[in-house]
């Protein structure tokens, strides 16, 4: 139990996959403009993760790995997880059209996302019993929810501020993210992965 | 050799498997679409205000697609065209639009508003609203920091040096954005065609209000008297005008006379509110020239 306590806390706070490893920074600084957008595709990212780790977990383990195709893990996964993103949108379209109105239009951008990508192989390069991967991808998930928030709530506080002209917009964005990054390095080796 | 042929053969499956889902999928999980939304929305002007009450344009064409209820004619920018395009299209009965254009009911410009503390925050309305209601000793009136300008889908908005912001009645759709972000609510949606317009919000009693601005209205009831329709009423200290009767009653605009701060003025549009000249009068209200006249 304390091993996978462990795991997820170290996938959101110590190894947190937006401020440690720089991942995911695309939607990152694309989505943190106002704080009801980054709650949802803080959402729609652990939800995303979360499934596709475990159908990469299913693929690595009985395609991958018994046939020695290791080497073609990266490509896979991201046929695999560009096509079940799309599927999982389809299928939300018509069952949850509440939910789709919600976060549907998140989906479509972290379809070939890194961050998204990156969680499935480490799981695979770590290689993670299934219920580990579950437990990392949350984790993950929960930490890139995390640093979306936060920094959303920043850059919402950041309109009233008088920034120089020249830093205005991503600029400013992009020293408040390192900012970010360095006070989460404080955390960093407390936990190894 | 047999490794590339290999990673061919796996990635062409691949490939075709997951194409094959996909495919299936979007036969099982394919939601009709009402073309006719795509038709609507393509008619709404798409300045995407939520002057309709939805959420954009898509958002209305939707609604008003599929909903019987909802009227053709919510469509405020798109005025009367619209309205009527959106009617045939829907096969519902086309409502007339009542035109309406925004108007600051403030004339508190930097010479004329009395102010307690001077500002150097942040400029926008709602952060100087923050401190202690903003610099101007008048609690209701205009700020001047121009959020409504910045806020404008329309383009509509300047902000003038007095330090008021000025309307352009050509482009103004009367979408009443700038109503919903001014924290003073100093902006109301007004139809046109009146004659007059009260230049000022102030709900204080008249010794406070005339302190804080001279251009405030101070309640005095004078227009209320002299208007013989009862289009002008008093109420918490400010006098209101109802547009009906005064655009379709009164021909001589006997409310400007007599009062003492000129808070009630001519309605003339596209200007700093209190600034109109003779010529703006004659051109916009031909009968208020008279009494404009009387009260100097």
């Amino acid at each position: 139990m304390g091993e996978y306590f462990t795991l997820f806390m170290g996938a959101v706070i110590v190894n947190n996959f937006v401020l440690t490893r720089f991942l995911g920074l695309c939607i990152f600084f694309g989505v943190s403009k106002n704080l009801n957008a980054s709650v949802g595709m803080g959402m729609a990212v652990t939800s995303v993760m979360t499934l596709s780790s475990i159908l990469a977990w299913a693929v690595y383990n009985y395609v991958l790995h018994p046939y020695n195709l290791t080497f073609l893990t990266t490509i896979v996964f991201v046929v695999l997880i560009a096509s079940f993103v799309q599927l999982l949108e389809m299928i939300i379209k018509k069952h949850a059209p509440a939910l789709y109105n919600m976060w549907g239009i998140y989906l479509v951008l972290i379809a070939t996302n890194c961050i998204v990508l990156g969680v499935p192989l480490l799981n695979a390069e770590s290689h993670f019993s299934f219920l580990k991967s579950v437990v990392h991808a949350i984790g993950s998930g929960v930490g890139f929810a995390l640093a979306i928030i936060l920094m959303a709530s920043l850059r919402e506080k950041l309109q009233y501020a008088d920034v120089p002209k020249s830093l205005q917009g991503l600029g400013i964005a992009f020293i408040l993210a390192g900012m970010l990054a360095l006070s989460f390095f404080g955390f960093s080796g407390m936990i190894p992965l | 050799m047999s490794t590339s042929v290999l990673i061919l053969v796996v990635l062409a499956s691949l490939g075709l498997i997951f194409g094959f889902i996909l495919a299936f999928a979007n036969r099982k999980f394919a939601i009709e679409v009402n073309p006719l939304i795509h038709i609507v929305e393509d008619v709404l002007p798409k300045g995407q205000c939520g002057a309709c009450g939805y959420a954009g344009c898509m958002a209305y064409a939707e609604a008003v697609v599929l909903n019987p209820d909802v009227a053709p004619n919510l469509c405020i920018p798109g005025k009367e065209p619209v309205a009527k395009a959106v009617a045939e299209l829907t096969g519902k009965t086309a409502a007339a639009v009542e035109p309406r254009v925004a108007q600051v009911k403030c004339a508190g410009s930097n010479e004329k508003a009395v102010r307690g503390y001077d500002y150097a925050g942040v400029d926008d309305c709602v952060a100087a609203n923050l401190l202690f209601g903003g610099p101007k000793s008048c609690k209701y009136g205009c700020l001047g920091l121009g959020t409504c300008v910045r806020n404008c889908p329309f383009d509509a908005m300047t902000m003038s040096p007095a330090g008021l912001p000025v309307i352009d009645p050509d482009k103004c759709t009367g979408c009443g954005k700038c109503e919903t972000v001014c924290p003073k609510k100093v902006i109301a949606m007004l139809p046109l065609g009146a004659h007059v317009r009260v230049n000022c919000n102030s709900r204080d009693k008249g010794p406070v209000a005339r302190k804080a601005c001279t251009a405030a209205c101070i309640g005095c009831s004078l227009c209320v008297r002299e208007c013989p329709y009862g289009a002008v009423k008093v109420e918490n200290n400010l006098a209101v005008v109802d547009s009906a009767i005064c655009r379709e009653q009164c021909s001589d605009a006997k409310c400007l006379a007599k009062c003492p701060t000129k808070a009630i003025r001519p309605a003339v549009l596209g200007i700093v509110p209190g600034t109109e000249d003779q010529a703006s009068v004659e051109a916009a209200c031909p009968s208020c020239v008279k009494s404009t006249a009387a009260a100097g």
